[in-house]
């Protein structure tokens, strides 16, 4: 089995466990303060994580490419309140244009 | 009476908009899962078994990038936390049992739980109604939408030329924008973007990331 069928398996698995047992618990367990200021936090922090690895590195190397301006206009769009669709719609479409052309 | 006719208008409008949006994104996921090297069938099972976008990205991402699958895993179920407390917030409110419960609890996402909580002003019914409305809603679209971005993108050939490579970080950097409310969001943000790059070269591909959970913890406890 390789690593993608293990991916897929072992997210799905823990992902409906932490599902199930979050239905499980007595709410008051949870309810602690710094308990939900970590897990608002957690997201933050592993998204940008790989915002920027997705953007510049390449198999492990630093990397700056068209990904770019890619970037850089999902930023503008989401400064203008842009839509998601057209955030990633516009990100993908200069990134794209860049490449063929630059 | 059908049980549809007992529904709120605005609880079934709420949710079907939420439903077709979000589930439309699934587009973009099963683009990317392809993108990254999962097969059609690995990003569809994603979609209909861990059912968690932010998670299913991130799994995608750190393979993608060269992690191994228990870097991924970890990232991935490290954002699946939180669906865990919305279970939390939702048992209570919705008290079922058995083979409903477990229904519940794959539904119990960012948007099931956002909607329900959102009807409560509403009344009780509504809330029940709003979740899983927008729970198997989503599930619906969310799925559907995946075939298609996945067979898309495996038509497309070099994903480069087509702007995926951009997408993927922007969807990320679209999930991430609106969890950024204050002054000191913004730089954990910053903060955790340049330790995951600087340490790129270091450490094996999918630790970057996964580092930066423990910055998140080590911030939120302190404060």
């Amino acid at each position: 089995m390789n690593q993608y069928w293990i991916a897929v398996i072992g997210t799905s698995a823990i992902a409906f466990i932490l599902k199930y047992s979050g239905h499980s618990v007595p709410e008051k367990w949870l309810s602690h303060p710094r308990i939900q200021k970590v897990n608002a936090l957690i997201p933050i922090a592993l998204l940008s994580a790989l915002v920027a690895v997705q953007s510049f590195t390449e198999k492990s190397k630093l990397m700056i490419d068209h990904r770019l301006l890619g970037l850089s206009v999902a930023i503008i769009a989401l400064l203008f309140k842009a839509p998601f669709p057209i955030v990633v719609i516009s990100a993908a479409a200069s990134s794209a244009l860049l490449y063929r052309f630059g | 009476m059908s049980r549809l006719s007992g529904v709120n208008k605005a609880t079934l409008r709420d949710s079907l908009s939420v439903s077709l949006t979000v589930g439309a994104y699934g587009v973009a996921f099963g683009a990317a899962a392809v993108a990254n090297g999962f097969t059609v069938l690995q990003s569809c099972l994603l979609s209909l078994l861990t059912f968690s976008g932010a998670s299913q990205f991130a799994v995608v991402g750190v393979l993608g990038a060269g992690g191994t699958a228990l870097s991924g895993i970890a990232t991935a179920s490290l954002l699946g936390i939180r669906n865990g407390l919305y279970g939390v917030i939702m048992a209570p409110r919705l008290k079922v049992k058995g083979i409903k419960r477990i229904i519940a609890a794959q539904v119990t996402i960012d948007e099931s739980t956002g909607v329900a909580l959102g009807q409560e002003v509403r009344n009780p019914e509504a809330m029940r109604q709003g979740f899983w409305l927008t729970g198997f809603g989503v599930f619906i679209f969310w799925n559907l939408f995946t075939v298609a971005g996945a067979l898309g993108a495996q038509a497309m050939g070099d994903i480069r030329a087509w702007g995926l490579d951009s997408a993927v970080p922007a969807a990320f950097l679209g999930l991430a924008w609106p969890r950024l409310k204050t002054n000191s969001d913004r730089a954990l943000a910053i903060g955790c973007a340049i330790f995951a790059i600087a340490m790129t070269p270091i450490l094996p591909a999918g630790l970057p990331i996964i580092a930066t959970a423990f910055i998140a913890i080590a911030v939120g406890l302190r404060r």
